[in-house]
């Protein structure tokens, strides 16, 4: 394949991450300075990844070792369930946890029928229960993966020779996969922005991410965003450090079906209670959107259908972005490449956003431009995920068929038309239903720039909420649910429907 | 006439040496234990591997700069010889024309190797629809319309049953090499080399052994042969 497509997705993809950054800081002047606000936020934003990261893993064993060995009806629902708070946007899943943990939310209504106290959602507690919420399924898949990944014959082996299953098979997989599964979790904490906005904030709950939207939008103090987002960029770098030395996990691969076998008795009530309490965990709050958004659907808010049209625009725009730059990275191969599918992931989308608005600021307007960035940004930040699904699939499909099609002197244009595009079908259709759906449901960019007449479904629910009309901003994260879930599906579908074998 | 000339092959700790030229229209079996090579070689012709020293040449002229395509060769892989997400007819176009156009013309060129192969009216079909004898032949079908001077044969046969393969290689023998065409095919089974080989190579201990006649040869093996063999 010709490399220039690659060279030019690399250059972009390098010119999105670190050339906004050096844009910001060449126009704020650089000074490394941390007041004790930027201090504090860096020590919440740290130890909260570790909480998250931690809990997540800790509960996500038991379950995980209860769906590995357990058959049950609804067993592959609840699996597929996993894999959803990935899509889910971050705004609507707050609401539900709201509905249950928030003030007038389920929990505080059963203690109070038992006469103790209301608990706040709102808080540090409130950012680690979000996280835990959105990366516990993401923990139980990882481990689920391990389990399953352990061959058969093993557990047979184990049996016949009377061996106990627990300290030979089990603690050596979970020794390997969980440091991963840490990892990569405590990663995707790091650069939480939309959760510490809704939930957290204060002198105790800002992450680095909310600092510097802080700083932005309020202080417009281009300076400090441009050294948090560096402090930021070394948090995430040595975050992928860790997640490369503690070999990442294969999280978006298929095949969870299976169950191992087992030959010891026992342990049903134990497994029978982890699967109630995460599907309850999980269902509780995706129920109260349902629940909460019913009634707001007939008092949605006028501009909620231009909102809908603008955030579809960004999204497919995203999406076309996403999938070319990716094959275009993927298809080129080497460190260059690889490196730019990695960096987008240790970059803050809001520093992103600054820079190409620094950039641009002389020629437009940012209020004119704020979606077109806005797609650019969510097309960076999708860059990893969608690299992640092509690559294998591309390299399989060069594996089978490469020489073949190198016989023919299928190349360039040709080899993609009649050997990859159409053996890429469905990690295409994957990847882009993964990337429609987050770039719908993002709050980052968006939140910084755009005016009363440019706003997104999310940054419509953040404004709604905020003037706490709650009911309504239910009501606004049911119909983009509705239409994230509905794109992915559209997408995902569309990459299977008549892919031939 | 293909000749390999001064040959040498290296992969890691694995080497391989060539030095000898083969008759136009030969039918020549490569032959030998496993590991030793013999598909190794067949790549190195077709241009997938560039050799550590020496040239293939093809007429007198040096095929070895040349990309697989560019070079008068056709190759049937062990497997995957056919796209498994295109028609058979799309497949056959792209054997003539990489940027596969179909026109009236071509439309018709497919359907007659189609028919001389047994295949006939069975172009719209993907090969999912095709049994493993039908996949051969439709891949025998492009080695046919390519129409390339020599053609190389790594076992694509391998997976078929005693029969059926017997029945594919006289269909090789027949449709390709009849019209003057030399192959070389990678076997593993004497019978099949008796069968329809004129010659044969043998790849061993790192050379591969100039061709010599197949019937003398198998009627009286040389030693590194009668181990190959069992006898």
């Amino acid at each position: 394949m010709a490399r220039w497509p690659g060279g030019i997705a690399a250059g972009l993809v390098l010119a999105l991450t670190l050339g906004t950054l050096a844009a910001v800081i060449w126009r704020a002047g650089f000074a490394l300075r941390l007041g004790p606000a930027d201090l504090s936020a860096i020590w919440f934003t740290t130890w909260q990844a570790a909480l998250s990261a931690c809990v997540s893993v800790v509960l996500a064993m038991p379950v995980a070792r209860a769906l590995a060995r357990r058959r049950f009806f609804g067993r592959g629902a609840l699996v597929t369930l996993l894999g959803a708070p990935f899509i889910l946007p971050v705004v609507v899943a707050v609401i539900g946890l709201i509905g249950v943990f928030g003030r007038g939310g389920l929990l505080n209504d059963a203690l109070g029928l038992a006469g103790l106290g209301p608990v706040s959602v709102y808080g540090w507690h409130g950012v680690v229960l979000a996280h835990v919420f959105f990366n516990l399924p993401l923990a139980v898949r990882l481990i689920l993966q391990g389990w399953i990944a352990i061959p058969a014959e093993r557990f047979r082996l184990a049996a016949s020779l009377g061996a106990p299953v627990g300290r030979l098979l089990e603690g050596p997989m979970l020794r390997a996969v969980v440091p991963g599964a840490f990892a990569v979790i405590f990663l995707i904490c790091l650069t939480s922005f939309a959760v510490a906005l809704t939930l957290g904030g204060g002198p105790r709950a800002t992450t680095v991410e909310l600092a510097i939207y802080q700083s932005l939008r309020f202080d417009f103090d281009l300076g400090r965003a441009a050294v948090l987002a560096m402090v930021q960029f070394g948090l995430c770098a040595a975050a992928a450090l860790m997640v490369r030395t503690a070999g990442a996990p294969e999280a978006l691969g298929a095949g969870l079906d299976r169950v191992v076998e087992r030959f010891e008795p026992g342990g049903q009530l134990r497994d029978a209670v982890a699967i109630a309490l995460a599907t309850l965990f999980l269902m509780g709050p995706l129920a109260m959107i349902v629940a909460r958004g019913a009634p707001g659907l007939f008092d949605l808010p006028d501009g909620v259908w231009a909102a809908a049209l603008r955030s579809i625009s960004v999204a497919l725009g995203a999406t076309v972005l996403t999938l070319a730059l990716a094959l275009a990275l993927v298809l080129r191969g080497g460190g260059l490449a690889q490196l730019s599918m990695l960096l987008p992931l240790a970059a803050s989308s809001l520093v992103m956003g600054t820079g190409l608005f620094v950039v641009l600021y002389p020629l437009v307007s940012p209020r004119d431009v704020a979606l077109v960035v806005t797609g650019w940004v969510n097309a960076a930040m999708a860059l990893p995920f969608a690299a992640r699904v092509l690559a294998p699939a591309v390299a399989q499909a060069e594996a089978a068929h490469g020489r073949l099609a190198t016989s023919l002197g299928l190349a360039g244009w040709a080899r993609l038309r009649w050997l990859l595009l159409p053996r890429l079908r469905r990690p295409l259709g994957f990847a882009a239903g993964l990337t429609a759906a987050l770039s719908m449901g993002d709050l980052g960019v968006i939140a910084l720039f755009a005016g009363d007449g440019e706003a997104t479904l999310p940054l419509l629910m953040v404004r709604l909420m905020s003037a706490y009309r709650m009911e309504q901003a239910a009501g606004v994260a049911l119909v983009l649910l509705g239409l994230s879930l509905a794109l992915f599906w559209i997408f995902d579908r569309g990459g299977r429907v008549d892919a031939a074998a | 006439m293909l000749r390999l000339e001064g040959l040498e092959i290296r992969q890691g700790e694995f080497g391989l040496s060539a030095d000898w030229a083969l008759e136009d229209g030969a039918v020549c079996a490569v032959m030998g234990p496993s590991g030793g090579g013999k598909s190794t070689l067949l790549a190195t012709i077709a241009g997938f591997l560039a050799p550590g020293a020496g040239r293939v040449l093809w007429d007198g002229r040096d095929l070895t700069p040349l990309l697989p395509a560019a070079r008068p060769i056709s190759i049937l892989f062990q497997d995957n010889n056919l796209f498994p997400h295109l028609t058979v007819e799309r497949n056959l176009a792209l054997g003539l024309d990489p940027r596969g156009r179909l026109d009236a013309e071509r439309r018709r060129a497919i359907g007659e190797v189609l028919e001389r192969v047994g295949l006939d009216g069975m172009g719209a079909r993907r090969p999912a629809a095709l049994s493993g004898g039908q996949q051969s032949r439709a891949a025998l079908a492009r080695v046919l319309l390519m129409d390339r001077a020599l053609v190389l044969l790594d076992e694509p046969f391998a997976a078929l049953g005693p029969g059926l393969r017997a029945e594919m290689l006289d269909l090789a023998r027949e449709v390709l090499a009849g019209e003057g065409r030399t192959l070389l095919m990678v076997s593993h089974a004497p019978e099949d080399a008796a069968r329809i080989a004129s010659h044969i190579v043998l790849v061993d201990a790192g050379v591969a052994a100039a061709p010599e006649a197949a019937a003398p040869l198998l009627a009286d093996p040389p030693p590194a042969l009668r181990v190959y063999l069992g006898r």
